[in-house]
């Protein structure tokens, strides 16, 4: 990856959001920042309720209508059709402008339940047409055209026949494909996928991602995965945000964030995925579940779930310490004056064995 | 494994629905298996392959198509005596995947866990009722105070652990849970998986694990059934499955684990099987015994063609 020629796509900064509630206003994002480049995938990585599909959703613009963005900015960088770039701002951005030149034309968005973001009314070509019929003024004959040849591209058998088909007549797995096609219908730059494999089986999920993957690289896509399967992460990302209770506690290239993780929820969700290759009697847990956003989080929002825990965490919010040029995380750990904590032993002793995977994997 | 009697027998279990136009669907098409007293039987296998309907049959949800079950020495596969029903919604519970469908919103945790003893006349008094309520909340990891809140006031591990309570209250010899923790998160599945393994431990209770998580079931179970398209392909224990699977189903699936390690995800490539280009007929394999409990539906010819293979 040479540095000086990768181009940035989207650009948020100090985004935080507030959610109106019955209960009281909930602080669902609470000063996020996260930068993805052209042709690259970024994973944003967290339990539910971290505020990862929030954030991604101020992205497109969708917010729930109960939500008001406190601050930040979101920048998205886009080329019209004639090479010239573009700069704007999504949170400003208008709600007519947003619908018509980035939403599904250059974001898309990929959802969790292929069956709720399909419409069980409509036979599926006239649901991937429908979008190019709007923003790229085709003829009803080219966009059916072109409807074939993406449910081609996304593997699905017998094209021509399938596009009269409604929805309930596919598998998850061939429901799943019909959604990457309207996601891809436009020609997007940037796909963002919520969970694209959660509501599918193992054996589909991995074919899934391949085709993501496949048409990523063919196409030149910035792809962000939100997801909570660290599978899915390994699988597919270049860089990794994890996120906790509304704010980015570490972000790294997956090498940094998998086999040199510094911050405790990391080493936690690290140790709590289950391994083929250990016979532990017992699955590592983290203790206790997160923190209400109802209430103002004092000092460190995991402090309370935290064994390493130091007296400041309870205080003061850590700032974002660096580790190298990619690698960041936040927590007093960190810190030069902080005692020297090593990871837990169970997950030094996972890390060495996922890297001498690779040793006896070169060697095959 | 264990010597003595399984607990439940299941033998050619067949499952069809009749659709709409005259056409059957044979969810669950002849299924064998057996499950021990105290061991944690994992039924593996993608959506539709009938894992779910075979745990909605063994518990008489459906009526069974044709088969035999046979639960501590009882048959429940047909008609069943008002003494048998009772003993069946007693002694066999389950634990269901969404937490919050399987809840009645608007009933109290504690009416909720407290239904089955009402039911079945199982406590003398209140009090006894709501000593066995608080006792097992707390055995679950919640606190007794609990059992005056609503579903909606937990968050999705909390309700499972009272999807678990409401199952294991009624002291069963069997639990079936249908993929009771697919829908949580990864901190709070281990949390979940850690809670079943304890209270397997306390109380000696048998599962039933479906679901389709490899790397969870392997977890927990300690035999592994594969089921795709309601044959049930592979069985055998835990090591028996991950270290020398037979069936190219099982291989693929096996492939399929996502592994929390990019450097081998990377370059993973899940093998590819589909059952009409092997040219695999399930109606015709016939079930051959590898060695200990490991068993293969397969032809002749296909059982030494894929045991040839590494």
């Amino acid at each position: 990856m040479e540095q000086k020629t990768r181009e940035k796509v989207m650009e948020i900064r100090d985004l935080s959001i507030t959610f109106k509630t019955m209960a009281g206003m909930v602080h669902a994002i609470r000063g996020v920042d996260i930068d993805l480049y052209r042709g690259e995938t970024l994973a944003i990585v967290g339990e539910s309720g971290s505020g990862k599909s929030v954030t991604m959703k101020a992205a497109m613009g969708i917010l729930a209508k109960n939500s008001t963005v406190d601050s930040g900015t979101i920048y998205y960088t886009y080329h019209h059709d004639d090479g010239s770039p573009k700069t704007v701002d999504i949170l400003k951005l208008k709600k007519r402008e947003l619908r018509r030149h980035i939403n599904g034309k250059r974001i898309a968005m990929i959802f969790q339940d292929p069956m709720t973001s399909l419409d069980p009314t409509m036979q599926i070509g006239k649901q991937i047409i429908e979008g190019m019929l709007w923003h790229k003024r085709a003829t009803k004959a080219e966009a059916w055209e072109k409807a074939v040849k993406l449910l081609d591209e996304v593997g699905i058998p017998d094209p021509d026949k399938r596009m009269k088909n409604y929805p309930h007549q596919l598998s998850g797995g061939m429901r799943q494909r019909v959604v990457i096609a309207i996601a891809l219908a436009c020609d997007p730059d940037l796909l963002i996928c919520d969970e694209p494999t959660t509501a599918l089986d193992v054996t589909i999920q991995a074919k899934i991602l391949e085709l993501i993957q496949n048409i990523q690289k063919e196409r030149g896509l910035s792809v962000i995965y939100i997801t909570h399967d660290l599978g899915v992460v390994a699988k597919v990302a270049d860089y990794v945000d994890v996120m906790y209770a509304g704010k980015i506690v570490e972000k790294g290239t997956i090498d940094e964030v998998f086999y040199d993780p510094r911050h405790p929820y990391t080493w936690g969700l690290l140790s709590a995925m289950p391994d083929l290759d250990t016979a532990d009697e017992r699955l590592y847990t983290i203790p206790g579940s997160p923190p209400n956003l109802l209430y103002e989080v004092s000092g460190d929002a995991f402090a309370p779930r935290n064994q390493f825990a130091l007296n400041i965490d309870k205080r003061l919010e850590p700032p974002m310490f660096q580790v190298s040029d990619t690698h960041y995380a936040s927590t007093w750990l960190l810190d030069e004056r902080a005692p020297k904590v090593e990871m837990p032993p169970e997950l030094a002793t996972r890390i060495q064995r996922m890297e001498k995977g690779e040793v006896q994997h070169a060697g095959e | 494994m264990q010597a003595n009697e399984p607990i439940l027998k299941v033998k050619g279990l067949k499952q069809y629905f009749r659709t709409g136009g005259g056409f059957t669907v044979r969810a669950v098409d002849g299924v064998d298996f057996e499950i021990y007293p105290g061991e944690t039987y994992g039924l593996v296998g993608e959506s539709g392959s009938g894992k779910s309907t075979i745990g909605r049959s063994l518990i008489r949800l459906y009526d069974p198509t044709a088969g035999k079950i046979e639960f501590s020495g009882v048959d429940i596969s047909g008609k069943m005596s008002r003494a048998d029903t009772s003993k069946l919604r007693t002694e066999m519970q389950m634990i269901f995947q969404d937490p919050m469908a399987c809840l009645n919103p608007r009933k109290k945790v504690g009416e909720i866990i407290g239904q089955g003893l009402d039911i079945h006349h199982l406590c003398k008094n209140h009090a006894e009722r709501e000593e066995r309520v608080a006792q097992m909340l707390e055995k679950v990891g919640l606190a007794p105070e609990h059992a005056d809140r609503y579903p909606h006031q937990f968050s999705g591990g909390q309700r499972q652990r009272v999807g678990i309570a409401r199952a294991l209250i009624m002291g069963p010899k069997l639990v079936i849970a249908d993929e009771c923790i697919s829908a949580l998160d990864v901190s709070i599945q281990a949390q979940v998986v850690n809670l079943m393994k304890d209270l397997q431990a306390q109380t000696g209770t048998t599962y039933l694990f479906i679901a389709h998580d490899l790397s969870m079931v392997k977890y927990i179970s300690n035999r592994i059934g594969v089921l795709h398209l309601g044959h049930l392909l592979e069985t055998g224990t835990t090591e028996e499955i991950f270290e020398n699977p037979i069936h190219p189903y099982t291989k693929s699936l096996l492939s399929a684990i996502p592994r929390p390690n990019p450097r081998v995800e990377k370059t993973r490539v899940a093998l590819t099987y589909d059952y009409k280009v092997e040219g695999v007929d399930y109606n015709k394999g016939v079930s051959h015994h590898v060695g200990g409990h490991h068993h293969v539906l397969a032809t002749d010819e296909e059982y030494a063609r894929w045991s040839a293979q590494p």
